[in-house]
């Protein structure tokens, strides 16, 4: 551990972990930062161990390149795994991040560097509908650290239900390991992949891979339908699929069986550390915010930059592309001699463009809104209905944040990043940045400390 | 047309509103976000009387206690008459500390350090004693201002008062001397009378009617923990260093943490109070010093986890008192804002004292050290 590092790197993911790597080779001591007790981020976490002899090629899709460069990386910068980053601060050209490490027994941790990459990712998406508080409903992501092991997946009857791509990995993965996958209703047309650049961008080779795993398992996959409802006493046991018209209104149901639904409606970038720092935000193509970049990915704070996920949902090679892209320009910034690369740029140019063609063909329409009823939980951790919010709308509240402050959704332990898209939309706006003075739950103990930095232990 | 347009949905605007219209007035309050979106929505809702020196602040303070009490009859918020200790750290603070209860004259009980745990089982030792305040309490600000705006359109008519939200106010109308009404990006408004309540912006909107009134922000960051299932704390507790940071001309940070448990289960510590002005950007050593002194006042409290902050801006002007009145300079233009952290406090009182002078009525309490031009002398 220094006591300054040129670089910080916040995500050990495939931008953070690429990013790292090359601030390190272009002279920079890095030191990279991530919660999880393992590297790899959402992307590449999630695979259980064994997972890739059998999976066909599209799902382990990169992740013997991301291994080389993690264990690279190890040997030349130092990594704090299993360290939440709770706040960062800047001021007078050093950032100082502030991390907790450890699960039960967390112990206060002070980095300092002269430099920030945000890699921080995204988490999901879900919509509430009635029954998404069933035991057995899990988002996308929840489904693939199912697929970790911990729980058996063989002989489970499950639903994939949302929209975008994501959902074709997670129902392949589903059915490679063994479960019984009853459908995959996209909300979206299914045509969106057929009719967006894939080939442009050279990802035939994984759509076809999902596609013919789920065809190998006589998966079916539905576009304009979606999962309104889920039901069961105590536990899941079936759900309502309805087909959709294009604003998403239901114009029929069915009933299909299922002790598991696994749903997700796309990414929210974490933004909350940039949101600290104070680095400008923009709208996504989905009305997400996310940080504004320049070419260098450099953010609006001198500094500080940001790679992946958080400046637009767009993917693992995306994130990569964009992790080095912002490790040379750290590097530059300080004085090493990093030689032009066009070509990488041109590439992140490509993937993004990509990227916001899949968030164009993979909107969330308004007609969500419709499947909800009364008592239904908008927010799970303050157990707040949809009531409540029409409510406080009622009493005054325009906006989103008013809604909160009003009826109390986002107020519980997440903190709003499970219903807080829905709460914007809700409220008839786009989701504005978080706003979260304390990125991650701290004990007063601990905050009352004199932080410690790792060299004191 | 509408008698009076109140300028600001927040508790302070609330209360005018409500307090106007219950005087037959026909009252308009327009804001340009949602209601208790500014200061009313980052506060804590303290409704204290413990921490006034006597003088005019305190006299509104005990008038509002009253005027809260009979506005929690209005169903939609909850008013906790969960009473306030103020502890002392040494024999000297406390003798200071009753020293100022016996001269404010307000309902109290001197604890001494033996009796403190009677009242806060949790309180960590050491302290050298406290005071009591009954009459101390706490709302929830924006389920109340939001009410009070509701249940006075309920009571008295839809017409008789209507809330505007999402209305920005870019200027005043004028009849001769008089003001006459707003301006706004939704169209004009015409009345008899406006009231700004804008709160830590009524500077801004002083100056739009051509009048200075010097209302300034003060940084407040409050740290909400993790819901308690049992409450740990029964009251506001606070040291009597709050006391003193409250009347403080100092322009750097002071924190004195008021502590407490909520209905909803988190418990809240705040605020600071430092002069940054519209600064949102977040200040860890703020929040490691509210943390220390919570723990300090709760040792329990080392355990539990912060899952939370907020700032918001107090509005204070420079002699630490709220405006409140009609401004001599421009007739028709009522002020009612600059209430720094007392704002949920004093909000009744002040609805109430304005809604008589624009009925026409001699209000309950002397003006004078509230009135708009008093800083007239000092520019």
């Amino acid at each position: 551990m220094k006591p300054l590092y040129d670089l910080a790197v916040i995500g050990a993911g495939p931008a953070g972990v690429a990013g790292a790597l090359t601030a390190s080779f272009a002279g920079l001591d890095v030191v990279l930062i991530d919660a999880a007790p393992r590297p790899g981020g959402q992307y590449f976490r999630h695979l259980p161990q064994g997972f890739n002899a059998q999976a066909p090629g599209a799902l382990h899709h990169g992740l013997d390149g991301f291994t080389r460069q993690w264990e690279t990386l190890r040997a030349r910068a130092d990594v704090l795994l299993g360290h939440k980053v709770w706040a960062v601060e800047r001021a007078e050209g050093t950032v100082t991040v502030r991390c907790l490490e450890g699960d039960r027994e967390e112990r206060p941790r002070t980095v300092t560097a002269r430099g920030l990459l945000i890699a921080t990712g995204a988490h999901d998406r879900p919509l509430p509908f009635p029954g998404w508080d069933l035991p057995g409903v899990l988002t996308a992501g929840g489904a693939q650290a199912l697929l970790k092991g911990n729980l058996v997946v063989a002989g489970r009857k499950v639903v994939v239900a949302g929209t975008g791509p994501f959902l074709l990995p997670v129902a392949a993965g589903l059915a490679e390991a063994g479960a019984d996958v009853r459908g995959v209703y996209e909300a979206n047309g299914r045509l969106g992949l057929a009719r967006h650049p894939l080939l442009a961008a050279g990802k035939a080779g994984e759509a076809l891979g999902y596609g013919a795993s789920l065809a190998r398992h006589r998966v079916p996959y539905r576009g304009r339908h979606a999962v309104i409802a889920a039901h069961g006493e105590g536990a899941l046991t079936h759900v309502t699929v309805a087909r959709l018209d294009s604003a998403w209104r239901p114009v029929s149901t069915r009933t299909v069986e299922c002790d598991t639904l696994a749903y997700g409606y796309g990414f929210v970038p974490q933004l909350e550390l940039p949101v600290q720092l104070g680095c400008a935000t923009r709208a996504d193509a989905d009305g997400s915010p996310v940080v504004t970049v320049d070419g260098g990915l450099r953010t609006s704070v001198p500094g500080v930059y940001a790679a992946g996920e958080s400046t637009g949902v767009g993917g693992a090679v995306l994130a990569e592309v964009e992790g080095r892209i912002a490790g040379r320009s750290a590097a530059a910034d300080l004085g090493r001699r990093v030689p032009p690369l066009p070509r990488l740029s041109r590439r992140r140019d490509r993937l993004a463009a990509f990227a916001k063609a899949l968030l164009e063909a993979y909107p969330v329409r308004p007609g969500w809104q419709g499947w909800l009823r009364d008592d239904t939980l908008v927010c799970r951790c303050e157990e707040v209905p949809l009531s409540a919010v029409r409510e406080a709308q009622d009493l005054g509240a325009i906006d989103a944040r008013s809604v909160k402050l009003l009826a109390r959704p986002g107020m519980g332990w997440c903190q709003g990043r499970m219903c807080g898209y829905a709460v914007a939309c809700l409220a008839g706006e786009d989701p504005a940045a978080p706003r979260r003075p304390i990125a991650q739950p701290i004990r007063l103990g601990d905050l009352a400390a004199p932080t410690r930095s790792p060299l004191e232990g | 047309m509408p008698d009076v347009v109140v300028i600001g949905a927040g508790v302070v605007g609330a209360a005018c509103a409500y307090y106007a219209a219950r005087a037959g007035l026909d009252v308009v309050v327009v804001d340009r976000g949602p209601v208790a979106g500014g200061t009313t929505g980052a506060g804590e809702g303290n409704v204290l009387v413990s921490d006034k020196e006597p003088g005019p602040e305190l006299d509104l303070a005990l008038l509002s206690n009253g005027l809260w009490r009979e506005l929690a009859e209005l169903d939609g918020f909850e008013f906790e008459a969960k009473g306030g200790l103020v502890v002392a750290e040494t024999g000297e603070v406390l003798e200071a500390l009753t020293g100022l209860a016996g001269k404010q004259g307000v309902e109290h009980t001197v604890v001494p350090s033996g009796g403190l745990g009677d009242y806060e089982p949790h309180l960590a030792g050491g302290f050298a004693g406290g005071v009591f305040y009954p009459q101390d309490a706490q709302v929830q600000p924006m389920l109340a201002a939001a009410t009070l705006i509701r249940r006075g359109a309920d009571r008295f008519g839809r017409g008789t008062l209507m809330l505007r939200t999402g209305v920005t106010v870019a200027g005043f109308l004028r009849d001769g001397d008089r003001i006459g009404g707003v301006t706004t990006d939704h169209g004009d408004i015409l009345a008899g009378a406006v009231v700004n309540a804008a709160g830590t912006w009524g500077g801004e909107v002083a100056a739009m009617a051509g009048v200075h009134v010097p209302v300034l922000p003060r940084r407040g960051f409050i740290l909400v923990t993790e819901p308690f299932d049992e409450p740990l704390i029964r009251h506001k507790v606070y040291t009597a260093a709050y006391v003193t940071n409250v009347a403080s001309d100092s322009e750097g940070l002071e924190t004195s943490a008021v502590v407490e448990g909520t209905p909803s289960g988190p418990v809240l510590i705040g605020a600071s109070r430092e002069r940054v002005g519209f600064d949102r950007t977040v200040s860890v050593p703020v929040l490691e010093r509210l943390a220390r002194q919570a723990v300090e006042l709760f040792p329990a409290l080392a355990d539990r986890r912060a899952i939370r902050a907020y700032c918001g801006f107090r509005p204070y002007c420079p002699d630490h008192l709220p405006v409140i009145g009609e401004d001599p300079r421009a007739p028709g233009l009522h002020h009612a804002c600059g209430h720094e952290g007392a704002g949920i406090g004093l909000a009744p009182a002040t609805g109430h004292l304005i809604a008589q002078t624009l009925a026409g009525h001699r209000p309950d309490l002397d003006l004078t050290p509230f009135r708009p031009d008093r800083f007239e002398e000092r520019r």
